[in-house]
């Protein structure tokens, strides 16, 4: 009698597990081609880039899948950054879902568009794989950008969102994530990536494709685009222009509220072996999956490992960072750069341990043995 | 002419049959900032004139730039965007691309169109994107006080060339419009002014031109307006325009550039 519905059920769910992980469409592929895959799926409506290793293949690969063929969405290769970004600036205006990609020299000729983004509260979405400066540098992946995204990069007192993927599966997921947020709360997001992310082929699950936002949704959503004024309602003006100073501070203190609002509810981050860990190792992006290999290795010598993952680098998870700096002996922030993020740390931590960098330069990459070396020196040095 | 034919009382005159001319719906009822004599009220004006009379009030997206312009967002009851410094071209290129049905035009100072925006200005121009391009060329820069501008003719006085432009120091007066026109995805370059009535008329006629162009896909569309800046230049408004007949003139001679029928 009670058989019955249980090899149903039992076949009922394997069917579908199968049939789900058909319709999940699992991939190989590099971090930028999941980045204009995810981008297609989740509805963006247009693309503005210029080609800059190692990024290119985001550009290249929404050419060649034509999504204006299918989905409408507009892919324009741009003369340069500086035209791309403001191209977004243009179309985030009149509340289309909009976004551009490129990497560290791009990024620094974008820092104009986005602070007029900041400015004019644009939902938007920036990929910034990054490469080693400073300027023209290397191609080779680095995460020397860390202070030009959470602290400003361009003129003003403004946040962007700053989401830092650690595998191809996020960068895909956090297109769509990015976005979200982006119109949540009328800001610009960047997705803080690297060459390592960029470039490396993994497995990955497409999102489901979402439709692009209809006429009526974006009234809805964004009742401030410049779209054409019809009868009957106020003109919408698309500005971050206000001469007078006391209005401009009225303008700033919006800003700050909606920063504070997106520091209490967005703040984003990974826990991975910090139960009982007596050392933690803060890394975010390529970093982080660098830094995995090494608590594993770390554990196995029997020291006591544990790693925290920044997801979101703005906001910053000093929270639970602080709540660490009370259980653990010391923190070491792993970065590609000569110490950025540490400052982070060191801020969210207050003195109550002793924090840490390690890094390498320019390109060069870190091998998890290296990291457990610098743990292990560390210790030694307590 | 004689009296009698203009005999008319202040009554007959309000009569609505009477009526020859009204300000344009779409111009606010606000005082403008521009100086005494400045081109940019009239041509501001004629804008909403056309937008008006092609009645394209909901489906116009305008796109003002940075200089004296900046606060066209004022005085015209139509939605904008006001881009950085130069980058109208860029903006108006996404927003007509997402949307193909609006008339979309830039309405911009020649250093925003030829200094600082030339390489937005020439490739909007070159992929023929179908926006229409309002260029006010004072051949200075009067946002900022009166500096030197590309257009700035040799050997006129600005702030920033106080002895007269220097063609070896700085370079010669940039024709932007004739450069344009040889691009293959411009429909539609003229050069037009506002200085008197019967100019005022032609100016406003290259204006529809262009926003029918736009509508109609039909590449971009260039309106230059050789301007006076009556404040950049130190001359009372009479005056300024007598010099500009004068001098811009013959450096930036008026007419059609091109007509792609
Ligand atoms: C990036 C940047 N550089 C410089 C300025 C300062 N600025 C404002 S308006 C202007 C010149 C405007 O001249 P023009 O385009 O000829 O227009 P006009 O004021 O004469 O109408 C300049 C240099 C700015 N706002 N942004």
């Amino acid at each position: 009698m009670f058989t019955f519905p249980l090899v149903y059920s039992f076949t009922y769910y394997s069917f579908t597990k199968i049939k789900k992980i058909m319709n999940e469409e699992i991939k190989l592929m590099k971090g930028n081609e999941a980045i204009a895959h995810a981008a297609i799926r989740c509805g963006c409506d247009g693309y503005f880039g210029y080609p800059i290793t190692p990024q290119s293949e985001v550009l290249e690969t929404l050419a060649l899948e034509k999504p204006w063929e299918t989905t409408g969405m507009v892919v324009l290769q741009a003369e340069s950054e500086v035209a791309a970004i403001n191209m977004v600036y243009g179309g985030a205006g009149t509340g289309k879902k909009v976004m551009t990609s490129s990497s560290s020299p791009g990024i620094s000729l974008k820092q104009e568009g986005i602070s007029y983004l900041a400015g004019s509260e644009l939902p938007s979405l920036i990929v910034n794989i990054v490469r080693g400066g400073p300027g023209l540098g290397t191609i080779q992946p680095s995460q020397a950008d860390y202070f030009q995204t959470v602290k400003g990069g361009g003129h003003g007192d403004y946040r962007l969102i700053a989401l830092a993927p650690a595998s191809v599966q996020e960068m895909a997921d956090f297109v769509g994530l990015g976005f979200d947020l982006a119109f949540k709360y009328n800001n610009p997001v960047m997705i803080l990536s690297d060459g390592i992310i960029g470039q490396m082929m993994e497995k990955v699950v497409l999102p489901p494709f979402r439709p692009r936002m209809t006429e009526e949704e974006i009234t809805e959503k964004c009742p401030w685009a410049a779209v054409g004024k019809p009868a009957g309602r106020k003109r919408n003006v698309i500005t971050s222009l206000e001469l007078d100073a006391s209005l401009m501070e009225q303008n700033n203190h919006r800003f700050q509220k909606k920063y504070r609002l997106i520091e209490e509810n967005e703040v984003r981050y990974e826990e991975i072996e910090c139960e009982d860990a007596e050392y933690l190792l803060i890394a975010f992006g390529s970093s982080a999956r660098i830094c995995q290999k090494s608590v594993e290795i770390a554990r196995s010598h029997g020291i006591k490992l544990g790693l925290l993952r920044p997801i979101t680098l703005w906001p910053f998870p000093s929270k639970i960072i602080n709540r660490y700096a009370d259980k653990v002996k010391a923190m070491l922030s792993v970065e590609l750069n000569a110490g950025q993020m540490v400052e982070d740390v060191r801020l969210a931590v207050n003195g109550k341990v002793k924090v840490e960098h390690y890094g390498r330069l320019g390109g060069i990459v870190f091998t998890p043995d290296e990291i457990v070396g610098a743990v292990e020196k560390m210790r030694n040095e307590e | 002419m004689k009296n009698e034919e203009v005999r008319m009382t202040t009554k007959d005159i309000i009569k609505p049959e009477n009526l020859v001319y009204q300000k344009p719906e779409i111009m606010n009822d606000v005082p403008m900032h521009y100086c005494p004599g400045c081109s940019h009220g009239v041509v501001h004006k004629l804008v909403a004139e056309v937008i008006e009379e092609m009645g394209m009030q909901d489906k116009t997206v305008g796109i003002a730039p940075v200089g004296c312009a900046v606060f066209a967002y004022n005085y015209l009851d139509i939605d904008w965007e006001e881009a950085a410094h130069g980058r109208a071209p860029a903006l108006a290129t996404a927003v007509k691309r997402l949307r193909p049905d609006r008339l979309v035009f830039t309405y911009q100072g020649d250093g925003d169109l030829a200094a600082i925006g030339t390489a937005e200005t020439v490739h909007a121009c070159n992929r023929g994107e179908s926006i229409a391009i309002i260029f006010i060329n004072n051949g200075i820069y009067g946002m900022t006080g009166g500096q030197m501008a590309p257009t700035t003719l040799e050997g006129m006085k600005t702030a920033t060339c106080p002895y007269g432009r220097d063609v070896k120091l700085n370079g010669y007066p940039l024709k932007i419009t004739n450069i344009l026109k040889e691009l293959e995805g411009t429909r539609y370059i003229t050069r037009q002014s506002v200085h008197t009535a019967a100019a005022v008329r032609k100016a406003k006629k290259a204006i529809r031109k262009a926003f029918e162009n736009s509508m109609e896909d039909k590449g971009t569309s260039v309106v230059e307006i050789v301007s006076t800046c009556a404040s950049g230049w130190k001359l009372d408004p009479v005056q300024a325009n007598e010099w500009m007949e004068k001098n811009m003139f013959p450096a930036y001679p008026l007419g059609d550039l091109k007509n792609v029928e």
